[in-house]
């Protein structure tokens, strides 16, 4: 295999495993604030002890969302050397920011936050806390500023180095081939750069989408300790702020997934098309539900409803999608390939597009699990404020909590669908429409040294992965602290978690 | 008033950003070595320890800190990759192998800390002691081989690529500073030890940090003959800046005040000194290679230096807007967390 699929293969599997932690240490720091929030306030022993709890789980994710983050950084050099000269003036600047906002203010108060219950007063605590969470958020919005840059750049100019002397290029200018290891792009704007046409929507989808995999991941283990009878009082403290955090987070989640599409259909109009599978450019534009494309006939076969893509994207049922068969433009083609006929023209026009079947595939995958995502956070908040939620004396909500044990999956599955569409889309090019994916390449890396590392981060990680779930298992199962307040811990003669499951525990059924 | 001051003072700095970053890389590379130093040396002396108990102090008393430490290598990585992209893609290009196995070793450390007292078995806690201790080990070695290759410059091309090979890395000058700088590392770590330690175990550390000081400098006064031999380039700079010669006659004194600080049962004072060597240490190094970044040899004409591989004056000025806003506020928390962690190390039902 050649050097630029092993390294795209290498950085796609560093960053999704590595992608896994964050967004749960976000949300549940979040919600750590929240508890130790309504400690301080209603001094409610209870509130204390679920912020301990939480912080254990805590405290495993992001010890191994740390070790996997370094490999990023290393990797941009390691792997995509010309990209890094490519971008480093801008780039750089937002890589700084986040390691002295963000990761000096996590790791620094982390350790107050895990160690300090009994060194600091709570308000300290709660400070610290709030630092961590703060600093966490902090280190997406500089690394999706990063990244949104390169989707849609803004607020620099291209520079042309040769032999040592520099000149700028017109904003016209369309990069060529040859230009590649003279020409670096340079800062002009720094707010310009940070506030680029997609970082702000793509900020927030991200972030929202974070909030719902911390508060589905307390949702999910507080199920467990339901269903089980053990730890009630906790779980039910634990479940009630995270379903209602959950309802929030989809609420904001649905708006922010609105505004992102639609900047999409404005910025990176190649990547809706392949999406949504939109070969021809045809008014009433349908939305496709599910389905497959065929992209050797360019058709897509699929349960559609028409006219909806065309509603969403313009607010307007009639006006048509530009479809692939128009895009990229005549003449971006033109100044990328000077001197080709109209004809070829066309023939060169699908390398400038992504792989239509993989976007589409993750896109829908994203929006299928996030709608079941949604309506499982606001049918847990129905059945929370009708107070049926935690009756696990009936079989309908043991199994509805059943459910909800497996939801810790969805937030995941969108998390991971929707960086994928994101990234696939924006294929080939690494900085979109001005470097290409290729081109950015270590020069001085073989194949063999990509795949040697690639084995060796599949190996690590596996192992890695294991001991990670192992360990949740142990925190899980030890269980929150003081049982003498809890008197409903495990109790010896426990049934297995089925026939808990099926019949119920016995508490349960004698309060029934 | 106040902004026309403020421009007139950036546009009188401005020409003199790209040494300004030269030295705030090194900084915080040095806040690199100095704190994730101790940290990786005391995982270095892990396997030493025999017992149990003893195992989980060293851990504990490196325990509320060593992430925070790790994350200096984060900043200095990309503050390099900020300020000086062209050297930052030459050397991650150039050193691929070596500093994958940096990353694999930094990882399993990081995870073997996490995850070795969590359950009682003795092969579950051997393993992880193990690879905890060849972790640290190891990356100490790394880091030491790419100094040592930077120090005696590594080919480039004329268009400042890596031209040299994986085992070219892996020579003995480098490999040498390889293991000083594993010694280096153990010493700081011992050091810091007989600080976080008390009773027998203390008694133990102290002596490791003798024996490991006397070790350091024998390996240090090598390296530093060798370098004279192996770099004809480095030869000819050092002779002419005398001002190398007080940074190490200065670096020595203070390693001996560590000796008798040590003697005296002054533990706290003698890490102090002993993070102000290695900061010296740093600041030799980075005397001697100014104004370059990566030196290139055999063919000099090719090395990268402040002047060829850095970002816009822009981008620096904005870095240094970032640095005078973060670099206080990461001061003030990270010493309060070293304070409130102050003492000696106990277990309690928190701890590692």
């Amino acid at each position: 295999m050649d050097v630029e699929i092993l390294a795209r293969i290498q950085f796609a599997f560093t960053v999704a495993f590595h992608y896994i932690y964050p967004p749960m240490t976000m949300g549940l720091g979040l919600a750590l604030v929240l508890m130790e929030g309504t400690y301080l306030v209603t001094g409610n022993r209870l509130y204390h002890r679920l912020a301990h709890f939480w912080t254990r789980i805590f405290a495993v994710i992001f010890s191994i969302g740390t070790a996997t983050g370094i490999v990023m950084e290393f990797e941009f050099g390691t792997n995509w050397a010309t990209y890094s000269r490519f971008v480093g003036d801008i780039f750089g600047s937002a890589l700084a920011a986040e390691g002295i906002f963000a990761f000096m203010l996590e790791a620094g108060f982390l350790s107050l936050l895990l160690f300090g219950w009994d060194k600091v007063g709570k308000k300290m605590h709660f400070f610290a806390t709030c630092m961590v969470c703060l600093g966490s958020h902090f280190s997406a919005i500089w690394i999706v500023v990063a990244n949104s840059w390169m989707q849609t750049p803004a607020g620099y100019h291209l520079e042309l180095i040769k032999n040592g002397i520099h000149t700028q290029l017109p904003a016209s200018y369309i990069l060529q081939p040859e230009d590649i290891g003279h020409v670096r792009a340079v800062i002009d704007s720094f707010w310009g750069m940070v506030f680029n046409p997609s970082s702000m929507q793509r900020l927030t989808h991200v972030i929202f989408a974070t909030w719902l995999t911390g508060a589905f991941l307390i949702i999910s283990i507080s199920a467990y300790y339901l269903i089980r009878g053990r730890h009630r009082t906790f779980a039910q403290a634990s479940m009630t702020i995270a379903v209602i955090f959950a309802a929030v987070a989809s609420l904001c989640q649905s708006i922010s997934a609105d505004s992102t599409a639609r900047g999409v259909v404005k910025n990176q109009p190649i990547k809706l098309a392949s999406m949504e599978g939109v070969y021809h450019t045809v008014p009433y534009t349908p939305m496709n539900l599910i389905g497959v494309v065929d992209t050797k006939q360019q058709k897509v076969y699929s349960l559609q409803i028409p006219g909806l893509l065309s509603f969403l994207a313009f607010h307007n049922f009639e006006k048509p999608v530009t479809g692939l068969d128009q895009l990229p433009s005549d003449e971006f083609l033109a100044a990328r390939n000077p001197g080709k006929s109209s004809q070829e023209l066309a023939a060169l026009r699908p390398r400038y597009w992504p792989q239509i079947s993989a976007v589409f595939q993750t896109y829908h995958l994203m929006v299928i699990v996030g709608s079941m995502v949604f309506a499982g956070a606001f049918l847990s908040l129905l059945l929370l404020i009708k107070g049926w939620l935690f009756r696990a004396d009936s079989f309908f909500i043991r199994c509805w909590l059943f459910l909800l044990i497996f939801s810790v999956l969805g937030p995941q599955i969108c998390n991971q669908a929707g960086w994928f569409t994101a990234e696939m889309g924006r294929q080939p090019w690494i900085v979109y429409n001005l470097l290409k994916t290729s081109e950015a390449l270590s020069r001085k890396v073989s194949s063999d040294q990509v795949l040697g590392s690639l084995f060796l981060f599949f190996a690590i990680y596996s192992l890695l992965f294991f001991a990670f779930i192992y360990l949740l298992n142990l925190k899980i199962q030890h269980g929150p602290d003081d049982p003498e307040e809890d008197p409903e811990a495990p109790a010896p003669g426990e049934k297995s978690f089925l026939s808990q499951l099926v019949i119920g525990t016995d508490e349960s059924r004698a309060s029934s | 008033m106040i902004i026309n001051l403020l421009n007139s003072c950036v546009a009188t700095i401005a020409p003199y950003y790209t040494t300004i970053w030269f030295i705030l890389v090194g900084i915080l590379f040095t806040g690199y070595a100095v704190l994730d130093g101790f940290d990786l040396g005391v995982g270095a002396l892990h396997l030493f320890v025999k017992n149990d108990h003893d195992r989980r102090i060293l851990l504990n008393a490196i325990g509320p800190v060593w992430d925070g430490n790790e994350v200096w290598l984060v900043v200095g990585g990309g503050a390099l990759f900020a300020a000086f992209p062209g050297a930052y893609a030459t050397v991650f290009s150039g050193f691929y192998m070596p500093f994958m196995l940096l990353l694999v070793s930094l990882i399993f450390r990081a995870v073997a800390i996490e995850f070795r007292s969590k359950e009682p078995g003795t092969i579950w806690r051997q393993t992880w002691d193990v690879l905890f201790s060849v972790g640290s080990i190891f990356s100490s070695f790394v880091i030491g081989v790419a100094l040592g290759n930077i120090t005696r410059g590594i080919p480039l091309d004329d268009s400042g690529e890596f031209a040299g090979t994986f085992w070219g890395l892996f020579n003995p000058y480098s490999v040498f500073l390889g293991i000083t700088v594993v010694f280096l590392f153990a010493m700081h770590g011992a050091i810091y030890l007989t600080m976080k330690t008390e009773g027998a175990l203390q008694e133990q550390v102290k002596r490791w940090a003798l024996r490991l000081i006397l070790l350091f400098v024998g390996c240090y006064f090598i390296f530093n003959i060798s370098t004279l031999f192996v770099s004809p380039y480095l030869a000819k700079v050092v002779f002419s800046r005398p001002l190398i010669f007080v940074v190490l006659a200065l670096d020595m004194i203070v390693l001996l005040n560590v000796w008798l600080l040590i003697k005296a049962g002054k533990e706290f004072a003698a890490f102090l000194f002993s993070c102000l060597m290695m900061a010296l240490l740093m600041m030799t190094f980075g005397i001697s290679y100014y104004p370059n970044m990566v030196l290139s040899s055999p063919n000099p004409e090719n090395s990268l230096t402040i002047f060829n591989c850095s970002s816009t004056n822009y981008t620096l000025g904005l870095l240094s807007v970032i640095v005078v806003i973060g670099v206080p506020m990461v001061l003030t928390y990270t010493t309060s967390v070293y304070w409130i962690f102050r003492g000696k190390t106990k277990l309690t039902d928190t701890s590692y």
